[in-house]
């Protein structure tokens, strides 16, 4: 659900080193086939931004999908530009030599519909008035998500994922691949994931919109027209969000008690190390993230309950999947606990499904996910190699 | 390398059976009996290390604390066969997993360290100290193994639980089977391996 809050992240520096995909650049694909949403509206045509790493072999069986989170893009891996001082959200798992190996596989990741990060969303010129939609592009869901990636993979000329794979808001949308398209994904890895929200999940979504919608720059949506942008909302769903992706230990860890000048001040200026870091994550994604997208986006959140269109009963939900699944949890997230991922597993398992299911010991809570845990990178490691030697095999018969 | 238990597990075993591993290890057992038996294995191990190669090898393992119970995990009848290999003597409440195993498989296959084996008796015995063998190689202060138990120790338990003994095998590390082993197990047998069901009632 976001980016890496490392503060020195693991993989840095130059683009050229080692197990980096080096420099990418976006690409765009135009679909014009309309898209019928689950809300009963249609989008007649739309852009989707992806990146590309690593080569798609004869046979187009070595392509693995990458879900993002709530505020992730297309740009998993690399830089755009040799001076970015941080590379994609995920590399730490995808490049040469890494877990999600781009010597053997070509990764795809895409910026969702409705994002804001070159793919159609809230941004664009609505084709009926020719203004950006802001607040009147339609609500989307998982599965509208999943129906968009399936028109570009047909697009790249694949038919089937080697693998789909995403954590939090992107492991829903795996498990959504695996019951829209069963005979278009091989594996299914659904990592710090949940079959649907909690209570208290919708909940935090809706302090995090409201925060937005009651910004007085907010101007119902319409903010792009008023020269204005909802910053002070904006900033604050993001630091609730940063609340929740990390764990009680990992905020004690790295910040403590700290004063950031030493004594306490008795006022209401960042005081503490926690608030500046809060302040920094909350400022910063203003800059790069759009209020409309992060409304919509917690809605797709809170929709998705694949269970609900089989009598709340998961196990009937998942059974048309035909995918292997690997599904992982980390020990310290309590947005998207380990309990959640068991019911995903269970489910799994009373249909007689091919699982693994690796909990993983970590202190760093939700955001646990994009850390290149050792553990963790073995199992994904362990399990991607498995899929490259059926590839491997398959190709040989 | 086969344990001493394999064979004979592997023998009890249909073909294409579904089949789980209560704490698998790196799952050389399941890989085992898949290749011999074509079986449908799901096993479950709790170390980190050990689910790794698990699951590097292709297996489908899930990642559980045993102590914690499996009941959550799988639906009634979700199996054929349920093994615990080698396992039963580490767990804090062998008696619930048992019942647990015959809840959510119609058979389940038990292999453990006999404790009544001779030299065990001998170096408890005669020597007064805790013993230390090749099936039981640890010293007692570092040990997995919390619930040793007897032939004699594991059929009474079965008899109070209505637990049905299917099948017994005695073997010793050797994975031999002698006169003196099938006249006085309990004494000669150093791994007891039972195949048990629900007592039908």
């Amino acid at each position: 659900m976001s980016e890496s809050t490392a503060k020195n992240p693991p993989v840095g520096g130059a683009t050229h080193q080692p197990g980096s995909v080096g420099l990418v650049e976006p690409q765009t694909a135009h679909i014009d086939t309309p898209l019928l949403l689950d809300c009963g509206r249609r989008i007649e045509e739309y852009d989707l931004v992806y990146e590309t790493y690593g080569e798609l072999n004869a046979r187009a069986d070595n392509a693995v999908l990458i879900c993002h989170a709530l505020s992730g893009d297309h740009h998993a891996a690399g830089r755009h530009r040799p001076e970015d001082r941080k590379p994609g959200w995920w590399d730490t798992a995808i490049g040469p030599g890494k877990p999600i190996d781009t010597d053997r596989f070509f990764v795809v990741c895409v910026n969702n519909l409705g994002g804001c990060k070159g793919s159609t969303g809230p941004l664009s010129d609505n084709p009926e008035t020719g203004r950006p939609y802001g607040p009147d592009f339609p609500i989307l869901t998982v599965r509208d998500w999943v129906n968009s990636q399936h028109a570009l993979m047909r697009r790249l000329g694949i038919s089937r994922w080697a693998a789909v794979t995403g954590g939090s808001l992107g492991g829903m949308q795996v498990m959504q691949w695996a019951i829209s398209y069963p005979e278009a994904i091989a594996h299914a890895v659904v990592i710090a994931a949940a079959p649907k929200l909690s209570a208290q999940n919708i909940a935090f979504n809706e302090v995090a919109r409201q925060a937005i919608i009651t910004d007085p720059d907010f101007h119902d949506g319409r903010y792009a027209e008023h020269g204005a942008i909802p910053r002070r909302g904006l900033m604050l769903a993001r630091m609730l969000g940063h609340i929740t992706y990390l764990s009680d230990d990992a905020m004690r860890a790295k910040f403590g008690r700290e004063l950031r000048s030493g004594k306490v001040q008795y006022g209401f200026d960042v005081e503490f190390q926690v608030e500046s870091y809060l302040r920094y994550q909350g400022t910063s994604f203003v800059d790069r993230f759009d209020a409309n997208t992060y409304l919509l986006m917690t809605k797709a959140l809170d929709y998705f309950d694949p269970a609900a269109e089989a009598d709340d009963d998961l196990a009937t939900a998942l059974a048309p999947a035909t995918a292997r699944f690997l599904v992982v949890s980390f020990t310290s997230d309590w947005r998207f606990s380990p309990v959640r991922s068991k019911e995903i597993v269970r489910a799994l398992l009373a249909t007689g499904k091919s699982v693994s299911y690796a909990e993983v010991e970590a202190h760093q809570g939700h955001d646990a996910f994009l850390m290149p845990i050792p553990y963790y990178h073995q199992v994904l490691r362990g399990y991607f190699d498995n899929i490259a030697r059926t590839m491997t095999e398959e190709g040989v018969e | 390398m086969n344990r001493p238990d394999w064979d004979i597990v592997t023998g009890w075993i249909r073909e294409d059976a579904r089949v789980l591993d209560l704490g698998c290890g790196d799952g050389a057992l399941l890989r085992h009996l898949i290749a011999k038996r074509s079986v449908r294995g799901v096993g479950m191990e709790v170390d980190d290390e050990r689910v790794a190669r698990g699951v590097a090898a292709d297996l489908n393992i899930i990642q559980a604390d045993l102590d914690d119970g499996i009941r959550d995990w799988f639906g009634q009848h979700s199996f054929d066969y349920v093994l615990v290999s080698q396992t039963i003597q580490a767990i804090r409440r062998p008696e619930r997993l048992l019942g647990e195993m015959l809840d959510i498989a119609s058979e389940g296959i038990v292999t453990f360290p006999n404790m009544g084996y001779w030299r065990n008796r001998w170096q408890l015995g005669v020597q007064g100290m805790m013993p230390t063998t090749k099936a039981l190689p640890n010293p007692w202060y570092n040990t997995p193994n919390i619930h040793l138990c007897t032939l004699r120790d594991f059929e009474s338990l079965c008899e109070g639980l209505g637990i049905e003994i299917l099948d017994r095998a005695v073997v010793d590390q050797n994975r031999r089977s002698s006169p003196l082993l099938r006249a006085l197990p309990n004494w000669f047998g150093e791994h007891a391996i039972y195949r048990i069901r629900k007592r039908v009632v």
